[in-house]
């Protein structure tokens, strides 16, 4: 195949499967951000975080909590990043 | 017992009306009374798509405020004797749809037939809200093309969450309806594959609905596509999905052009 060829190919023929992993992207996200679901997450991060607040200081965006459909079973994840374990109370 | 069926997809364009036109009609083939309901009040067109423009002397909104009975609203397919359409109004403002209005009339058309087919207007506001509340199914149609595949993600929230059956602790059992699907361009790696709307939208799949010039025809002669053109393709599709809707387990495929016909046509030219 000429190189001519070959980037046609690229540019023009494999536009399907930038589309399913912009929308698998985009869909992660705002399926945490619908509705009742929305309010549900957010109450959860609130309080997670509160508890985690009382050993280890950790920022607010430092929580995730991200809930994922699936056909049978849903999957509730839960992040929680800690730069370091220090306990409260501490600088 | 009657099922309520909605037919939904949040984006506008994609074929609710055409697909909701061509499912009652192949329901009402196989001697169900089938009832089509245009929820697009101030846009309605599942009657012009239809063909019966001509016969619209009340509707939906008139029930729901009693100007007129149920029975005075609704139309009788002149095709298909086990066919009705209760059409929108055009003119009326859309707050003139009430949660109470709706309510009763689909108690009552629960009473009259076996399939009440909604046709949702596009959006999630209210209207399309409405369409869906009272639903036992939907019908999500949904196009391989990224912004349509979006807006059915956030109708199938909806669905789970904003219906009476989600807010009673039940189901609403969802179908995905892929429309305007090009099996060529799919393997070109040109447009999303059925797979990949499948993989992403996770609700099983009731029927792939091929591109087709049929379509545009058939809303041209104000004909279900089921009716005009029976053999075609996208007719062939959506007869099939209908079966699956009765419960029948069919294969999914995505029909083609039936060769034999083409070549029998050539013949008798030639």
């Amino acid at each position: 195949m000429s190189l001519f060829g070959s980037f046609f190919g690229r540019g023009s023929k494999t536009s399907a499967p930038v589309a399913r992993d912009r929308l698998q992207i985009l869909l992660a996200h705002e399926r945490t951000g619908n509705g009742n679901e929305s309010d549900l997450l957010n109450k959860l991060q609130a309080e997670i975080l509160e508890v985690i607040k009382r050993h280890i200081a950790v920022d607010q965006d430092k929580v995730q909590v991200k809930l994922d459909r699936g056909n049978s079973v849903s999957m509730l994840e839960i992040d929680i990043e800690v730069p370091q374990m220090r306990p409260s109370g501490q600088p | 017992m009657a099922k309520v069926l909605v037919v939904t997809s949040g984006k506008g364009g994609v074929g609710k009306t055409t697909s909701t036109a061509a499912l009652g009609a192949a329901l009402a083939q196989t001697g169900q009374n089938v009832v089509v309901v245009d929820f697009d009040v101030g846009l309605r067109n599942l009657d012009l798509v239809m063909g019966a423009e001509r016969r619209v002397v009340f509707d939906l909104i008139n029930v729901i405020q009693g100007d007129a009975k149920l029975s005075q609203a609704l139309i009788r397919d002149k095709r298909i004797e086990t066919l009705s359409i209760l059409p929108a109004s055009q003119t009326r403002d859309k707050d003139a749809l009430t949660a109470e209005g709706v309510a009763s009339v689909m108690a009552q058309l629960r009473e009259k037939f076996d399939w009440v087919i909604c046709d949702s207007p596009a959006g999630i506001e209210r209207g399309a809200q409405l369409a869906m509340y009272h639903a036992d199914h939907a019908i999500v149609v949904t196009n391989p093309e990224v912004s349509s595949v979006r807006d059915s993600d956030r109708i199938i929230g909806m669905l789970d969450s904003t219906t009476e059956k989600a807010k009673g602790g039940g189901k609403i059992e969802k179908h995905l309806l892929l429309t305007r699907y090009d099996p060529a361009r799919a393997a070109r790696g040109e447009m999303l594959r059925i797979e990949d709307v499948l993989e992403i939208l996770s609700i099983p799949l009731l029927g792939i609905i091929p591109e087709s010039e049929e379509v545009l025809r058939a809303s041209n002669l104000g004909a279900p596509v089921t009716l005009s053109s029976p053999d075609s393709p996208p007719a062939r599709a959506y007869a099939e999905a209908a079966r699956r809707l009765e419960g029948e387990k069919l294969e999914v495929t995505v029909p083609v052009e039936r060769k034999g016909l083409l070549a029998s046509l050539f013949k008798g030219k030639s």
